[in-house]
């Protein structure tokens, strides 16, 4: 793998499958797309495999010197490693969604989605400060394109109402970004995360990039966007805003805000508290009484995203690496969910929850995935989506049990509004003669949907795969924010351990043996 | 310093006044029939003009080497920067004419005047003499050329009552500003006693009196004037939309040029030493030309009238990198400059490409509606300049604004800058609107015709230049201007 630029790779595959799709017809647009997320998937596989979990903090760095102002730099450390397999891993599925169900300009929706891969991968990838602003904001034009050419009725609001909220964020970063240059003297983000920024500047800096994160995670009440854009755009534009480009803001948050302004994170931890609490409440409640699948499932996204934020800014190792966990597995829980609407949209063309009911009945296939999915949104122990939660919680409520307990109402109201969801579309009598008359899913929804049950079941059974190689990134972060963590309020007192384990037997000298042969059984 | 070296300096001048006034000869026996030879001809002059440029410009021209009869003008790597830029779009200028004046829409039955080459050429040499004034004598004469040949080009479709009240208004709104910037000027040698840049300059060190601020004051605003900054900006709007779009198109790019290179050579080789009494004012034109052009945008349904609020809101940002007052911040101001021309030749390019069956123009909303599926290319390469316009990475329009604002932070405004940036996105607003329509609405169908070599190559190029490969040409780039930026500095 030596000297293989595989991440330069990895974006130029889908960038020639764009420009390919865009002089294509419609069918030959469906087989290049699909070829090209395949393809970028198998070397996100290799990336995967190459990648040294122990080794050097950055691996597969490349640079060069090709732009005044800024450089070619790339690199990955754990963190960017499982959000790149993230994005690569929902594109080719992203790319079924839409097999059938986008007819008009096929080829320009294809180039759209893959222009995204290139643009994602590469955030995620970037090493320098300005690289990563331009592949972060790029962002915006296949996405307003996909929400505004190929959404629902009322594309044209939510393309606008996308497009400005984060632009608007994001220029405040572009001048944060120009001060710290010119203090530090460097574009270089690792050199960056460690440079120690005077306490009074942090403050505006991090506000500068708060405003543009806390648009793209997103926070309440700046996730009005959320809504909208979510149900106008395509089942595909939902799964790729859900799966991966609110995660941009959960990236930003632990590549730039935590490491770079350790002191001021602290001071405004109790702004990312406050917030969040209301959202993980406000937005579960608003969640329940949706009578718009889709868009229950938008603000069951808000929920979530504020676990996220919580864990963050708990700063300690479980919080982090629970906020990584939730974000991977909401990438994949709330990206299949949109699939299984999207599902049910195709066949009954209305997202309406009521306009279905008893699909258990006629689509049993469906209705096992749905459960899978929903359940693991809830977080059932054994899904994604418990690992997650929990370490994200334990970590806060060493820092603030307030916050641990108010986000915590976040599970249970989770589990009330997905539960009472999946009652009425799945149980039930079939009240509708239409939506009992669907068809059960097809091979292609199969290829779909399997591969994200199988990974929301991995990660929920065997979280180290994906944890190991964040582990060490964490814990340098860790170690970072520790001289500026906040005094948790969980007083932890470690109290003397018991001499013997709690369920020891009783046992004299001389029969060791024996009791430890009944301690076996 | 003898003659024949200051005419070796202004050599590109010569070759470009000796083209003008043979093909004035030929226009006049030869008459309309011959316009488009003339065109031909005129570009050809351009381009030769142009490449005596490029030796100096490569190795960097500063120091007293550069004066030409006897400190009138300055040829230094600015004023060939500028100059590059001006032929450019002069010549862009002349490439997309012809198509224009043939068709309906334009009224004429002989197509193109053969005047029309003959205008820009001597309008070209006006903006050389601007860029490379060393002299307020300088400035004027060369101002004046440029302002007499462009507003016969604002009116050249005599028939076209638009055109005709486009030319008229500029004229008198251009004579006022001409008259402002004359007082500033009087003032200033009044209370200085020279004309020549270094003399003024020499007279404004220490506490200035309030007659000689008041003549700063004068001068930057007949400058304003020039470039459409706001408060001054009124006839912009109009002339745009009234003259004859390839007339736009040049005004929008070459004459901006050399407006803003003068501006930047008075402000800092005149009133160098004075900083603090311009640079409010600057800033303040910068913001509000930011604001107006944007929000003057957004209500607007004829294109060429939009493109006109576009330039506003770019002088904004081009007066930021003024508003610095450093070499950085003239450097990004030279790095925009170049970027927004490609942009604007391309926009204008692409607008005249809006033809139906017949070759009648078209020119508004309502017209380019679902422009993506009857047009494509036309419609990707206008969405490429709109989301550059607006600053949209990886399009090179963000590199522009880029440098702009690094160079306005690395100054300390960041206050400013943050003002300024957040402002910007107002003009996001229509930039994304002319997409909407394009893309997302369904088709009106009306935009059917064929367009002409010429305009495919100027899209084309500027489309190429205008995208993310648009990013490999900035190491050359910068370093142009920087060398430019510098001589403007090194005189000091």
């Amino acid at each position: 793998m030596e000297g293989l630029p595989i991440l330069s790779l990895m974006m130029l595959v889908p960038l020639a499958g764009a420009v390919a799709c865009l002089f294509s017809g419609a069918s030959a647009a469906r087989w290049i797309a699909l070829g090209a997320t395949l393809v970028t998937f198998v070397l996100g596989v290799m990336l995967w495999s190459n990648y040294q979990i122990g080794g050097p903090q950055w691996q597969f760095t490349e640079r060069a010197a090709l732009f005044a102002g800024f450089s070619w730099a790339l690199g990955i450390d754990g963190i960017a490693l499982m959000l790149i397999m993230l994005s690569v891993f929902l594109m080719p599925i992203c790319i079924l969604a839409s097999w059938d169900s986008v007819t008009k300009r096929v080829g320009e929706y294809m180039a759209a989605f893959l222009f995204m891969e290139v643009l994602m991968i590469g955030t995620f990838a970037a090493q320098d400060l300005f690289l990563f602003y331009v592949f972060f904001e790029a962002g915006l034009i296949p996405m307003y394109l996909i929400i505004g050419v190929w959404g629902g009725d009322n594309r044209i609001y939510a393309s606008y109402k996308f497009f400005l909220y984060t632009l608007f964020g994001s220029v405040l970063m572009l001048i944060a970004m120009f001060w710290m240059v010119a203090a530090a003297g460097t574009s270089d983000i690792p050199t960056l995360m460690q440079y120690g920024f005077p306490a009074s500047a942090q403050t505006w800096l991090w506000l500068a990039f708060f405003a543009s994160f806390a648009v793209k995670v997103p926070m309440w009440p700046l996730h009005t966007w959320l809504p909208d854009a979510h149900v106008q755009a395509p089942t595909a534009g939902s799964v790729i805003l859900a799966g991966v480009l609110l995660k941009l803001g959960g990236y930003g948050f632990i590549r730039f805000s935590l490491p770079m302004f350790p002191e001021a994170s602290a001071e405004w931890a109790w702004l990312v508290f406050a917030l969040s609490m209301i959202a993980v409440v406000y937005t579960s409640l608003v969640a329940l009484v949706q009578s718009d699948m889709k868009k229950l499932i938008a603000y069951s996204s808000v929920a979530h995203m504020a676990i996220v934020t919580v864990g963050l800014f708990a700063f300690n190792v479980q919080g982090l690496e629970g906020a990584m966990i939730v974000m991977l597995s909401h990438g994949l829980v709330s990206g299949a969910l949109f699939l299984c609407v999207g599902v049910i949209y195709d066949r009954l063309h209305t997202r309406e929850i009521a306009r279905y009911g008893g699909l258990a009945i006629n689509m049993p296939y469906y209705a096992l995935f749905f459960l899978l999915f929903t359940m693991a949104s809830i977080g059932l122990p054994g899904t994604s989506g418990f690992v997650g939660e929990f370490l994200a919680l334990a970590g806060i409520y060493q820092t603030s049990s307030l916050v641990a307990l108010v986000s915590t109402t976040g599970i249970i109201l989770g589990a009330a509004y997905m539960l009472y969801l999946y009652r009425r579309v799945a149980f039930g009598g079939q009240v509708n003669e239409d939506a009992a008359a669907m068809s059960d899913i097809s091979a292609r929804e199969w290829a779909m949907m399997a591969p994200i049950a199988a990974a929301v079941l991995w990660m929920g059974v065997y979280p180290e795969s994906f944890l190991a190689p964040m582990r060490a990134d964490i814990a340098a972060l860790d170690a970072r924010l520790s001289a500026a963590a906040p005094v948790g309020d969980a007083r932890l007192a470690p109290g003397a351990p018991r001499e013997h384990a709690a369920n020891a037997m009783e046992h004299h000298e001389g029969s060791e043996t024996s009791s430890a042969k009944e301690g076996a059984h | 310093m003898d003659f024949a070296a200051s005419f070796a300096l202004v050599l590109p001048e010569l070759v470009l006044t000796g083209a003008g006034l043979v093909l004035l000869l030929v226009a006049a026996w030869g008459g309309d029939k011959a316009g488009r030879p003339i065109a031909i001809a005129a570009a050809a002059a351009l381009f030769a003009a142009g490449i005596l440029l490029v030796p100096a410009l490569h190795t960097g021209a500063d120091g007293p080497a550069t004066l030409a009869f006897g400190g009138l003008m300055k040829i230094d790597s600015f004023a060939l920067f500028a100059k590059a830029l001006i032929y450019l779009a002069a010549i862009a200028a002349l490439m997309i004419a012809p198509a224009f004046f043939d068709s309906p829409s334009a009224g004429t039955e002989r197509g193109m005047r053969a005047e029309y080459p003959v205008l820009i050429l001597f309008s070209s040499v006006g903006m050389s003499i601007m860029a490379s004034a060393s002299d307020f004598m300088t400035l004027y004469l060369g101002l004046e050329l440029t302002s007499l040949t462009s507003y016969v080009l604002a009116a050249i479709l005599r028939r076209d009552t638009r055109s005709g009240e486009a030319g008229l208004k500029y004229f008198v709104l251009g004579a006022l500003a001409s008259g402002i910037l004359l007082y500033g000027m009087s003032l200033l040698y009044g209370f200085t006693g020279g004309t020549a840049f270094t003399a003024v300059r020499a007279g404004l060190t220490g506490e200035m009196g309030t007659g000689a601020l008041f003549g700063v004051i004068f001068v930057l605003s007949g400058l304003a004037f020039k470039i459409s900054a706001v408060p001054f900006h009124m006839w912009t709007p109009d002339v745009y939309e009234g003259a004859p779009t390839p007339v736009t198109a040049f005004f929008s790019t070459a004459p901006k040029v050399a407006a803003v290179a003068l501006t930047a050579r008075v402000v800092f080789e005149v009133f160098g030493a004075q900083v603090a009494a311009w640079q409010q004012i600057v800033m303040f034109m910068a913001l509000a030309s930011i604001i107006f052009g944007a929000l003057g945008a957004i209500g607007q349904e004829n294109l060429k009238r939009l493109l006109a609020y576009s330039s506003i809101n770019n002088i904004g940002f081009i007066l930021l990198g003024l508003a610095v007052a450093n070499a950085d911040g003239a450097s990004a101001m030279l790095v925009y400059l170049f970027i927004y021309v490609a942009m604007s030749i391309g926009s204008f390019a692409a607008l005249l490409m809006l033809r139906g069956e017949d070759g009648t123009l078209y020119e508004t909303f309502a017209d380019i509606r679902g422009l993506s599926v009857t047009r494509p290319a036309i419609a990707w390469a206008l969405l490429m300049f709109m989301f550059s316009l607006a600053g949209i990475p990886p399009l090179l329009g963000f590199y522009s604004k880029f440098v702009v604002f690094q160079a306005t932070i690395e100054a300390g405004l960041v206050a400013f800058g943050a003002i300024a940036i957040a402002a910007s996105v107002i003009g996001a607003f229509y930039y994304i609107k002319f997409v909407k329509v394009m893309f997302f609405d369904e088709p009106a169908g009306v935009i059917t015709g064929k367009s002409g070599a010429a305009h495919w190559v100027l899209l084309g190029l500027t489309a190429l230049i205008v995208s993310p490969l648009g990013y490999l040409l900035t190491p050359s780039l910068t370093d142009l201007a920087d060398k430019a930026a510098a001589s403007l500095f090194l005189a000091v």
